[in-house]
């Protein structure tokens, strides 16, 4: 009797949940995508057992590549603590038994949906996307045989008619995710729906980007320090939203930051989407403007709550 | 004209034939075609001139015989062999394509400017500014309003769709447009401004054009030289004027004859 | 004087497909030659075959039999073996034609009708549209006219704007297709005094002209065409 026949044996899950023929199967296509920066690898997607659209793609990365000794760190929209991260973290403590984390520091792997931390990663580090649609071209031209061959031959002139008609219709390029970057100079690629606020933390990071898409079966990946670069018109020059605002809860000046309902009259404070970087700098010390707020105290109790649990 | 001095053919079909299976699409088709020279091919519905246009473009690979085309460059180049990425060079540079149906040509669901500026932007240009006021420039030159610049050309009317989809193939100098039935479908006065407009474009430009057409009076009055096609092959070539005027063979006697005198 | 059109034994019929393909004979074993600042007459009945030697000469026609010789500087052409791109060329710079017929181009005004065969021919635009306007203003095209477009003109009127247009450009060969037909004594005059010009310029002229005191204003030498009758030959 193989092992894998012992764990079923047992009824229990191979570590990570994916068998290892799979992982190999994935890793290859992850080995092949840092090969290839930006080149979409179609790859064998298995069925998860949770929806697409939940992270299968991220989920089967992350299973790939996870190892005993890995501390996994799980955000969704920059939150530690929303539904798809808290079931995605729970996933991995019951098939994998990895030590999970909320601080971006100590992670080995995080695997996110639509933020990059606001520390800056290390090069021991590794950062898994959730892809929902990972062909920048799709809305522009629909054939996949199409697409494809514009990948091959670079032929990229539509992605900027997108921004054409952005600059066109709205005097500015309002594009404010899932922002087209090409990779080293080659590929055009769909950071997944990121903020564009994050395009820069991509160019020249230190952790390696693994970006897995479930549904349409594809992964793609950027190397560490890889040249990205957000595409633009030399006088509509790529540009980050810019808050005018610090995080009402910690002061954090040049962050993304969420809008947060306070009560029904109205009320209503911009704090730091990147939750455990705001924890941290509370607990440094710093304030915000809202700091003081009766509603948002309670907001960021909540949060100070969750953290001790 | 003074366009006809080149001796040197711009394109050179030898032997084109294609099959559909059994059927034949078009058979031995030869001609070499110089710059600035206006061919139509005319022919009824299912004559075959459909499919040597789009085996002449590129679009459909001949089952037989050889096209060469000269490259900027100078050189002679058989336009099977050219690898996909120099092909598609050449036919968002070089080469227009004016479709009868204007939707095929056209991007319906971005602004006019964008769909003039978007072979600007397939080979490098990465000015907004520069792009806008040159796809501005070529809007008002097919008899576009500059304040439609904006708007998509699903709210255009025929007329300005085909203009349109003729700014967007022109906005890059090409040396060779293939039409396909460029008037069909639109109403007659609407037909008469544009075909104006095609003539003096292509006199400006010194265009060479193959255009396929149904209609005489089209090929009249926009080309130099006819072919008029039948059962898939070539019958009847020559001097516009001359064929239409002193036409030799029964069939073309018989679509000449078949105009409408009004 | 030197030889500037020449056709040797040339031969023309119709074959009507339509018609069971009958053979229609035009004319057969034309020979005549013109020379430079020489106006040859055709003469003869109407369907005689006199404006069908016109439109061989022109390339219009197709020409069955012989030789069509034109001198062009040095070189002679034959335009009844010449390629389509070769008439062209010659349309362009060696042999005019002025018909009675206006093909009327939509939105081109008259003037620029008319100034089109010289710019074409490499003169300035300026040039051209000066040409054009003194021309017509010779014919007595009326001024308020000529930046409208002839289609809406009367018949006089688009006649004497294809005249002018005729006229305009520099061919050592001019062919006169009934130039006169129609017009009032004033503009015939014009158009006599218009084909004396072209002859000092050394301009080849063949014409068909049915007015009687035209004809013997300016023709050199007249050729009944019904000599080369199909059926006299026969």
């Amino acid at each position: 009797m193989n092992d894998t026949a012992k764990i079923y044996e047992q009824g229990e899950y191979n570590f990570a949940y994916l068998d290892e023929q799979t992982k190999r199967m994935i890793r290859r296509a992850i080995l092949k995508g840092i090969a290839i920066p930006g080149y979409q690898v179609p790859f064998a997607s298995r069925e998860m057992p949770m929806p697409y659209g939940w992270g299968t793609g991220g989920v089967q990365v992350t299973a790939s590549i996870l190892g005993e000794d890995d501390c996994l760190k799980m955000i969704d929209q920059g939150s530690d603590d929303t539904t798809n991260a808290v079931s995605l973290r729970g996933f991995f403590e019951k098939t994998a038994g990895v030590r999970t984390t909320h601080e971006t520091a100590e992670a080995s792997v995080i695997q996110t949906r639509h933020r990059i931390p606001e520390k800056d990663l290390r090069e021991d580090q590794i950062l898994v996307f959730q892809v929902p649609i990972p062909e920048p071209l799709r809305f522009l031209e629909p054939r996949e045989t199409e697409t494809r061959k514009m990948h091959a031959l670079e032929d990229y002139g539509l992605m900027h008619v997108k921004l054409y008609e952005d600059i066109a219709k709205n005097g500015h390029i309002a594009t404010t995710y899932a922002y087209p970057v090409k990779v080293n100079d080659r590929y055009v690629m769909d950071p997944s729906p990121t903020p564009k606020f994050d395009n820069p933390k991509i160019d020249e990071m230190a952790a390696l980007q693994l970006y897995g898409a479930g549904r349409e079966k594809r992964i793609y990946a950027i190397p560490p320090y890889t040249k990205v670069k957000s595409l633009d018109f030399e006088d509509y020059p790529f540009e980050v939203q810019k808050f005018d605002k610090p995080c009402g809860l910690c002061g954090a000046q040049n962050v993304y930051l969420d809008e947060v309902i306070l009560d029904d009259k109205g009320g209503r404070m911009f704090v730091c989407s990147d939750s455990d970087f705001c924890e941290e700098r509370r607990a440094a010390g710093h304030v915000g403007p809202m700091a003081g707020n009766p509603a948002a105290a309670q907001i960021s109790g909540a949060q100070a709550e969750e953290l001790t649990q | 004209m003074s366009v006809f001095q080149s001796d040197d053919p711009l394109l050179q079909v030898r032997n084109v034939t294609r099959y559909y299976g059994d059927r034949i699409g078009c058979s031995e088709v030869s001609f070499d075609l110089w710059p600035g020279e206006v061919l139509a091919i005319v022919g009824e519905s299912g004559s075959g001139k459909t499919t040597l246009l789009n085996c002449l473009s590129t679009r459909l690979a001949p089952t037989a015989g050889a096209i060469e085309y000269r490259m900027r460059d100078g050189s002679m180049r058989n336009l099977y062999q050219l690898t996909e990425a120099e092909r598609r060079l050449l036919m968002r540079t070089d080469w227009g394509f004016v479709h009868q149906n204007a939707a095929e040509g056209l991007r319906m669901t971005v602004s006019a400017g964008a769909n003039v500026g978007e072979r600007l932007m397939a080979i490098g240009d990465r000015h907004y500014g520069k792009i806008r006021s040159t796809a501005d420039d070529w809007l008002g030159r097919v008899e576009i309003e500059s304040d439609r610049i904006d708007d998509d050309p699903r709210s255009f009317s025929g007329g300005m769709r085909q203009r349109l989809q003729i700014a967007r193939n022109l906005v890059t100098r090409p040396r060779l447009v293939f039409m396909d039935e460029p008037t069909g479908g639109l109403d007659v006065s609407v037909q008469a401004r544009l075909l104006d407009l095609l003539r003096r474009l292509v006199a400006d430009l010194g265009l060479s054009v193959v255009i396929v057409t149904h209609d005489l009076a089209v090929a009249r009055l926009l080309s130099h030289r006819i072919m008029v096609m039948r059962h898939g092959n070539v019958i009847e070539s020559g001097l516009t004027d001359q064929v239409l005027d002193d036409p030799r063979e029964p069939y073309t006697q018989l679509l000449v004859s078949s105009i409408l005198q009004v | 004087m030197a030889v500037r059109l020449y056709l040797n034994n040339v031969g023309k019929s119709f074959t009507m497909h339509l018609q069971g393909g009958a053979v229609i004979p035009v004319v057969e074993k034309v020979e005549f030659s013109v020379n430079a600042g020489e106006c040859v007459v055709l003469g003869g009945p109407s369907g005689a075959g006199k404006s069908s030697i016109l439109k061989m000469i022109y390339g219009n026609y197709r020409c069955d039999d012989g030789q069509i010789l034109v001198t062009v500087d040095e070189e002679i052409v034959n335009v009844a073996s010449a390629e389509p791109r070769d008439v062209l060329r010659l349309r362009d710079n060696t042999i005019g034609y002025v018909s009675q017929f206006l093909r009327t181009i939509p939105r081109v005004s008259a003037e620029d009708v008319v100034a089109e065969p010289l710019i074409a021919q490499g003169a300035g635009e300026e040039e051209g549209l000066e040409t054009a306007r003194s021309l017509l203003a010779r014919l007595n095209v009326p001024e308020r006219l000529w930046t409208l477009p002839p289609a809406t003109f009367s018949g006089g009127e688009q006649q004497r704007v294809n005249i002018a247009r005729g006229f305009i450009a520099h061919y050592p060969i001019l062919l006169l297709d009934e130039p006169t037909a129609s017009l009032d004594a004033a503009n015939r005059a014009v158009v006599v005094r218009l084909v004396q010009e072209k002859k000092e310029q050394g301009v080849a002229m063949v014409g068909i002209l049915h007015d009687q005191d035209v004809r013997e204003e300016i023709a050199d030498r007249i050729i009944d065409v019904t000599s080369f009758s199909a059926d006299v030959a026969a």
